[in-house]
């Protein structure tokens, strides 16, 4: 994986991405950039989230030329600009007031889905260029879920991926294998699988399939599972 | 004149209240220090590092009121862990100990614990006042023990505190004896309490002006309190979720209707459009009106409320309100002073914002505007300079373009042209913020111009050090500087040490400065703190290699004190 420049460096965990349009330059392409978690138990989780760059060449081009002017390095590989995406501790509204809103939102949402409308939530896969939204009420479980996710990011992967066997992924948890997890009301990132079916679909706001490496934080939960199965 | 009675002094002393001319007179002779000290009530500190406890007591041994500020501002967004500092308990151990006779308190940013308000409820019989901004580590609990032993409170304002809402019983705890309060605010706490409680509570204290209410307080609660809340000024509503046919709406709109004395409207924190129109029966009369916190009112309802507003001196809204409601304000609010547009949408530009043709719209409408907050989509050249021009009284400017670093998007320049205007128009400018595409030049139009400069936020802006370097040399009056994510280094840092004795503090985090940069700073500047916050990597020693590693945050501000014994393990002193 290749860091991108020295500004950013620091600013980026290596859990940064970069992926490479069909047919683009070299080391060109959407720049996936992940958040750095601040420390603190309290206070908004910064989730870590992936959001797509996709702004349009200009911007691109002045903010390369911006950040090619603040390393003042002569390079001929393009910098990648900082991406249209959350940023920590930016904009800089106060926690205090971004929670009210996120609980405000949530409770719109609830509301929707109380009212039996569609349970759409965004779900992205680590390393995919583009996010995809699935309707979580027309499943009757998780194990429907899981198939319709392997079914959307295919492409994207190497054979079939069992999101749902956790086990097995335990095993291959420092390989490229996949952990479903999803950010519930009280904006946590949860894994997939804990609870009963219908709380998940009320509580899920998004899905995210993180890589097998980042999931160390919740694979303890996973180990434990497979223990008990086992 | 040889003998001047100290008492004559001191009377005179009482009618200067500001405490920068109290500082000046101190500073005559050794006789006026001395009444001076000894007449001084309300101390301020603006940084609860640059001194301590026992000073504080040695030098003005009869205070009463104490204002204290503990975490720097940029822990407003996170930026700062959370275990970083800002305790208030050996202020409060001193104080009971030494001053029986204290009144008030005011923290912000700082943490304050159950058992602490516990120990300032039973240390001070005369204890008045009571107000927490920003601040966190305590619960509900604490809240009783002060509503229990305080007994002539007159003020608990609590604003956006981190509070854990453990039982809404604290509110139970104000004895029946309790009719001082003169002020209450409880808006930031999230759970229950009991209504018939506050209802009585209301009842019995006839001299209450502002009462903020939570959430968990219903309409039909609300517009018994306003009914019997005579004195009401300042109103924060809780819930305002009514049926516009229902009996209840009628009640409050008929209770609203002979509030004859409310100036200031604030909550909303649950509110759907069509129930705004129970408050206009008040809206001619208010002079601030809050409706922050109220996402899902769309611009049409907003622009309907606000023309009932002509009196308005300061509002709060969301971008929701649009340009073209922005433009109604301009309309409507002639003596709009104080403005503040918040994104409804934190994580992301949403459909609903602002641009600048609102903020052009009000230059152009309110002509006393001196404060504002503004978040917006985009900013041109072009329109901050007709802005400086329509408004050249600004105090407080403040513009954070939601997406960093972007252009005018007309020209695709940098906004150094329009920021320029803005300093060299304003002559009386205390407090910026500048955003989006900033090059090394708006960096010397603040130096060179804004001579009352007293605080600045950076981020994503400059090239090189020259940046930070006009500032640090043109700003006279600067006492705070805050930067993040722009490419200042260490040439920049410590080309005028000196400079950072007259500031109260300064903040850089995603810089350039390196690790031996700050340490020669430390070592040069033995009255400043200077403090690395490393989270990712907790050493027990500061590495001795590495010098060259980049420093991720940096906080240094002067103090007499030496470095802070509470400082967490990953905060370094150097």
């Amino acid at each position: 994986m290749e860091m991108v420049g020295g500004e950013e460096d620091r600013r980026l965990e290596e859990t940064e991405l970069r992926l490479g349009l069909p047919g683009g330059r070299a080391s060109e392409g959407e720049t996936a950039v992940a958040v750095i978690k601040c420390g603190g138990k309290r206070g908004f989780s910064e989730t870590v989230d992936l959001m797509l760059n996709l702004s349009t060449k200009e911007t691109l081009m002045d903010l390369n030329d911006k950040v090619k002017r603040n390393l003042a390095k002569e390079n001929d590989d393009p910098v990648k600009p900082p991406a249209k995406a959350l940023v920590v501790g930016w904009p800089p509204v106060r926690s205090f007031r971004k929670n009210i809103l996120a609980v405000q939102k949530s409770d719109v949402k609830e509301s929707e889905m109380m009212s039996g409308g569609a349970a759409f939530v965004k779900v992205s896969m680590d390393g995919a260029p583009y996010l995809r939204k699935v309707d979580l009420k027309i499943y009757k479980g998780y194990q429907e879920l899981s198939n319709a996710l392997g079914n959307m990011f295919s492409s994207f992967t190497v054979g079939m991926i069992d999101f749902m066997n956790v086990c097995k992924l335990m095993d291959l948890l420092n390989g490229s294998d996949y952990v479903p997890t999803y950010e519930d009301k009280d904006g946590d990132w949860m894994l997939v699988g804990d609870v009963p079916w219908e709380m998940f679909v009320e509580s899920c706001k998004r899905l995210r399939i993180m890589r097998g490496k980042e999931a160390i934080g919740l694979a303890p939960r996973a180990m434990e599972k497979c223990k008990n199965r086992s | 004149m040889n003998y001047f009675p100290e008492e004559v002094l001191e009377h005179i002393l009482d009618f200067v209240t500001s405490n920068k001319e109290r500082n000046a007179v101190s500073l005559v002779c050794k006789t006026w220090y001395k009444v001076e000290r000894e007449s001084r009530y309300r101390v301020f500190i603006g940084n609860c590092y640059a001194t301590n406890p026992e000073r504080l007591i040695a030098r003005f041994p009869r205070v009463k009121s104490l204002t204290l500020k503990g975490k720097p501002h940029f822990a407003d967004f996170n930026l700062v862990p959370h275990d970083w500092g800002g305790f208030v308990d050996p202020w409060i151990k001193t104080l009971a100990r030494a001053c029986p006779g204290f009144e008030e308190l005011r923290l912000k940013r700082m943490v304050v614990s159950d058992e602490i308000l516990e120990l300032l409820s039973k240390s001070f019989v005369n204890f008045k006042s009571l107000v927490l901004v920003s601040c966190d580590g305590f619960s509900t609990d604490g809240l009783a023990a002060i509503a229990a032993n305080c007994r002539y409170l007159r003020e608990l304002d609590l604003q956006e505190n981190e509070v854990d809402d453990r039982s809404g019983h604290w509110l139970s705890c104000f004895p029946e004896s309790c009719t001082s309060l003169v002020s209450l605010n409880f808006a930031c706490l999230k759970g229950e309490i009991n209504l018939s409680v506050l209802e009585r509570l209301v009842a019995r204290n006839p001299n209450l002006r502002s009462l903020r209410l939570n959430r968990a307080v219903p309409v039909e609660t609300l517009q018994k309190i306003i009914t019997k809340a005579h004195r009401l000024v300042d109103l924060g509503t809780g819930s305002f979720i009514h049926d516009p046919k229902s009996e209840t709406y009628q009640k409050l709109k008929n209770a609203m209707s002979k509030c004859e004395s409310i100036r200031s409207l604030s909550g909303f924190l649950d509110v759907a459009p069509h129930c705004l129109t129970a408050v206009y029966p008040i809206c001619p009369h208010l002079t601030s009106l809050n409706l922050s916190y109220a996402p899902g009112i769309n611009s049409n309802e907003l622009i309907k409320l606000i023309r009932h507003c002509r009196k308005l001196q300061r509002l709060w809204i969301l971008d929701c309100v649009g340009d073209k409601g922005l433009g109604i304000v301009a309309a409507t609010c002639k003596e709009l002073e104080e403005l503040r547009v918040f994104p409804s949408d934190p994580f992301g530009p949403g459909n609903a914002a602002v641009t600048e043709e609102g903020l052009v719209a009000i230059s152009v409408g309110c002509h006393k505007l001196h404060s504002l907050l503004y978040f917006c989509q985009q900013m041109t050249n072009a329109a901050l300079i007709t802005i400086a021009k329509n408004c050249p009284n600004f105090i407080r400017f403040r513009l954070c373009i939601l997406d960093p670093a972007k252009p005018d998007p007309d020209t695709m320049d940098p906004l150094d042209e329009g920021f320029g205007a803005i300093v060299q128009s304003c002559k009386r400018l205390r407090r910026l913020s500048i955003s989006g595409l900033l090059s090394d030049k708006v960096f010397l139009y603040i130096g060179t111009y804004a001579e009352q400069l007293e605080m600045l936020s950076i981020a994503f802006a400059g090239e090189s050090d020259k940046a930070m370097l006009y500032v640090l040399n043109g700003c006279k009056k600067l006492r705070k500087l805050e930067i993040r994510d722009c490419p200042f280094g260490n040439m920049a840092l410590l080309a005028d040490v000196g400079k950072y004795e007259t500031m109260r503090s300064l903040w850089m985090s995603s810089c350039e400065v390196t690790l031996q940069g700050c340490k020669t700073l430390a070592r040069l500047m033995p009255k400043l703190n200077v403090e690395i916050i490393n989270e990712n990597d907790l050493w027990d020693e500061i590495p001795a290699d590495d010098d060259r590693k980049k420093v991720e945050k940096m906080y240094l501000y002067r103090t007499l004190v030496g470095p802070r014994q509470d400082a967490p393990g990953f905060v370094w002193t150097l």
